[in-house]
């Protein structure tokens, strides 16, 4: 087996599943607060925060697993997307660090200006990082200039109409999956409200999938080509199907009181299908339009040492991560008192 | 000013931040398992309570300590792309195994650590505190593995063409020759911070009680007892690792000790200065204040030991003594002001006097800041010493910045200070805050009434706190 070829495969795949950990995860973490926006209770926005509080800082260790794989195993992708989007990047470490400082510092604020300053923190931070993270997903499909190995282009280049379309679709998209766990998490009217917004955000998200399968392609043409070849078609077919599957499945559930869950699971598919379908887009390049995964390889060396240790890693961390959503499980209640 | 310029004064802002938070998590988790080890094995509830007041302090500083750091894992991309290119290779899996054996340990207990008290059973709870300590001491290990590769890299093939770094031997990589010294003199050093800071508070304490004429409760004696005995036995270990690590540094990056001492020419019989300031283009150091053979005899263990001067290397090899210089300082008398307090400590036990003493206890409350003080002078002295490198003699620090214009960077750079001073600041305040409140007995924890990450229907009436006034705003009747 020729190494060099297989490693940076499998090094996709996993950096992919860490892709779609993080953005699943820390997106409905994200698109709780944002939903802070149209919840004008404290008591309520303290209920939608603890649903959070316990797991939020193993969500986003995600991003940092991304980053540092991205540095070990591919690092002239870490090379030049980095400097490429510096600016929403940026932005987004420094939403992050509101968003992650308000878990604590809105309990701890003695004033009710103090209170209203941490809250719009939590619900800013959780916005701009999201609508950065777009920015940074729409830049990076769109293409980046590379010429020798390091970014050629200039300071705005990420700044174009669908950067800021996939920034507004991402923003959507986490405030769908936030709203969706929360009617998992929560109960009584917080969850009659949440209900309301998700089926009003689910339609928005659906046609902004539509609107940004049907730009994807005309980006470029290797992009296309991926879409409408026979016999790929066969492999990417399913997708706009199972999209259209999951629509079908949410509109049954979101209004009956017996399910709770199953909006989530819809709304999580839609993220695994729409990532998916840019996989299938993007592959096999990681720095579009020029660069591949295996041209932004680290050696064998590199990628085969952490990969040992990624293959026994990953699981653990999986299931002790499951074990601490499993503790911290069942509804945020807003009426139980601390006994 | 040019973009290399701020692209390293962003990353030496950003990264002096962050490392106060790792420090103060390493020491503080250690210590909240020794506080919860003690109460399960005495079943004390003096050991609970200080657990309780310390594990609401630990979950400010560890929730600014992820946040910040999040910022470094992307900063090496953003603004030293060619670096990253290049030392990729090596660094990337080190930092990709603090994430995945440190990071997600840390961040997957912390719930349970926080909150979990009442949902999963004592001993449940206490492995979940020791593995958030085990998580910062790891993540502790690989960093100074990555860093210490930095300072002298070991195991590596350079690519021709592309300049690459290429792992040739992992061990040797991550077991490079100052590593071990780096460990033991950061680990040493994060347990100093949390000391003195622990000893602050319960003095500040004894101070305020001494003030109102009541009896200082047992959770501040036992605090202020505790951080005692750790000045007295850490501050002089700290002291010889620091002298290990000097020899080690002597070995392998002389031109870096010739900058901390000021030292141009090479010579036996070297004088130590413990004044003077360093002249880069005059070549001397100016104002000196010398003690004769003391250089000589500290580096190399004899007087007429011969000690590296800057007039060694070429010019544009010299790292920037006038910063070190005092850095270097700065940290040494720290570290034996330290070691006086251990010792003043240890003398007024003896004399019985120890929660009595008001200049002991006076002497602990200033020293509060000093481990973190003398962490950023250490942390500078050995980075800003490595220069012009960043993989020492092998890749210069102008061939490792981003191409990014300069009103790019210098517009985040605003930014970061901003952001930094108000968040961090506000943080601070909040802990402070925290410090200044008596520890009660059945102190609350985090949980009860301040549902920070609470969930589920065990812990939170999710609305804030009451307020119960006084000085004893953290108290709480009993569950």
């Amino acid at each position: 087996m020729d190494q060099a070829h297989w490693l940076p495969i499998i090094w996709a795949c996993i950096a992919s599943f860490t892709i779609l950990a993080y953005i699943t995860l820390d997106g409905f973490d994200l698109g709780v607060g944002m939903l802070f926006a149209v919840e004008g209770e404290k008591h309520d926005r303290d209920v939608m925060v603890n649903t959070v509080a316990p797991v939020w800082d193993g969500n986003e260790t995600w991003l940092i697993l991304g980053g540092a794989a991205l540095y070990g195993v591919f690092p002239v992708a870490y090379s030049t997307i980095l400097p490429a989007l510096y600016p929403p990047i940026i932005a987004m470490l420094l939403a992050l660090i509101f968003r992650g400082v308000a878990f604590e510092f809105r309990f701890r604020a003695e004033t009710k200006r103090g209170q209203a300053i941490w809250d719009f923190a939590f619900f800013g931070g959780s916005l701009v990082a999201g609508f950065a993270q777009g920015l940074i997903l729409g830049g990076l499909i769109q293409g980046i200039k590379v010429v020798n190995g390091q970014y050629a282009g200039g300071w705005w280049d990420w700044l174009t109409g669908f950067s800021i379309f996939c920034g507004i679709a991402t923003v959507i998209g986490y405030a769908l999956l936030g709203a969706c766990w929360l009617v998992w998490r929560t109960g009584g009217e917080l969850q009659t409200r949440v209900r309301r917004q998700a089926k009003l955000l689910a339609a928005i998200t659906l046609a902004l999938i539509v609107v940004v399968s049907l730009w994807t392609p005309t980006l470029n043409l290797t992009y296309l080509r991926h879409w409408n070849v026979w016999p790929r078609m066969i492999y990417v077919a399913p997708v706009p199907v199972l999209v259209v599957l999951l629509a079908l499945v949410f509109w049954r559930t979101i209004d009956d009181e017996g399910h709770h869950i199953a909006p989530l699971i819809c709304a999580l598919g839609w993220f695994f299908l729409c990532f998916t379908g840019l996989g299938i887009s993007v592959w096999p390049f990681i720095v579009p339009p020029g660069i591949n995964i295996w041209e932004a390889s680290s050696p064998p060396s590199s990628q085969k040492f952490l990969l040992v240790g990624a293959a026994v890693l990953i699981p653990t961390i999986l299931a002790y991560s499951a074990y601490a959503y499993y503790v911290f499980r069942g509804k945020v209640d807003t009426e139980t008192h601390y006994h | 000013m040019t973009a290399l310029d701020l692209a390293r004064a962003q990353f030496g802002f950003t990264v002096a931040f962050h490392i106060l938070f790792p420090a103060f998590s390493i020491g503080l988790a250690a210590y909240l398992a020794v506080l919860e080890g003690l109460w399960l094995k005495t079943g004390r509830q003096v050991y609970l309570d200080l657990f309780k007041y310390w594990l609401k302090i630990f979950s400010i500083g560890f929730a600014m300590g992820v946040v910040s750091g999040v910022v470094m894992s992307y900063e090496f991309g953003t603004n030293w792309s060619r670096f990253a290119q290049k030392a990729g290779p090596v660094l990337g899996p080190m930092l990709a195994y603090e994430v995945l054996t440190a990071f997600f340990l840390e961040a997957g207990f912390l719930g349970v650590m926080l909150f979990g008290m009442g949902r999963v059973g004592k001993k449940l709870h206490f492995a979940a505190t020791c593995l958030v300590s085990i998580g910062t001491l790891i993540s502790m290990t690989w960093i100074l593995a990555s860093n210490s590769w930095m300072q002298t890299p070991r195991g590596y093939t350079i690519e021709p063409g592309t300049g690459r770094f290429l792992p040739a031997d992992w061990w040797a990589i991550i077991f490079n020759p100052s590593f071990p010294y780096r460990l033991v003199h950061m680990g040493l050093a994060a347990f100093l911070c949390v000391a003195f800071a622990v000893g602050a508070v319960g003095a500040f304490h004894l101070l305020r009680d001494r003030r109102l004429k009541r009896a200082p409760s047992e959770a501040v004696r036992v605090m202020f007892s505790m951080a005692m005995w750790m000045a007295a036995i850490v501050a002089p270990i700290q002291i010889l690792a620091g002298d290990t690590q000097g020899l080690n540094t002597l070995q392998y990056q002389p031109a870096k000790i010739a900058a901390m001492e000021g030292d141009w020419t090479s010579e036996g019989h070297a004088p130590e200065l413990l004044f003077g300031i360093p002249d880069m283009k005059a070549e001397k150091t100016r104002y000196k204040i010398e003690i004769p053979d003391l250089g000589s005899l500290i580096l190399t263990h004899s007087l007429d030991g011969k000690v590296p001067g800057l007039k060694d290397y070429k010019p544009e090899d010299r790292p920037f003594s006038p910063l070190i210089f005092f850095t270097f300082r700065i940290m040494v008398a720290i570290g034996f002001l330290m070691f006086a307090l251990g010792l003043f400590g240890l003398y007024q036990r003896w004399r019985g006097r120890f929660y009595e003493s008001v200049w002991l206890h006076r002497f602990a409350l200033i020293m509060a800041p000093s481990g973190f003080i003398a962490l950023l002078c250490g942390w500078i002295t050995t980075e800003v010493g490595r220069q012009p490198y960043t993989v020492y003699g092998l890749l210069r620090t102008t061939d490792s910045v981003s191409p990014i214009a300069l009103p790019g960077i210098a517009t985040s750079m605003v930014a970061f200070v901003v952001v930094y001073f108000v968040v961090f600041g506000a943080g601070l305040a909040f802990i402070l805050r925290l410090m200044n409140a008596s520890p009660q007995s059945n102190e609350s924890g985090p949980s009860p009434h301040e549902p920070i990450r609470t969930a589920g229907i065990h812990p939170g009436p999710a609305q804030g706190r009451p307020k119960t006034g006084g000085s004893t705003p953290y108290s709480s009747p009993a569950e």
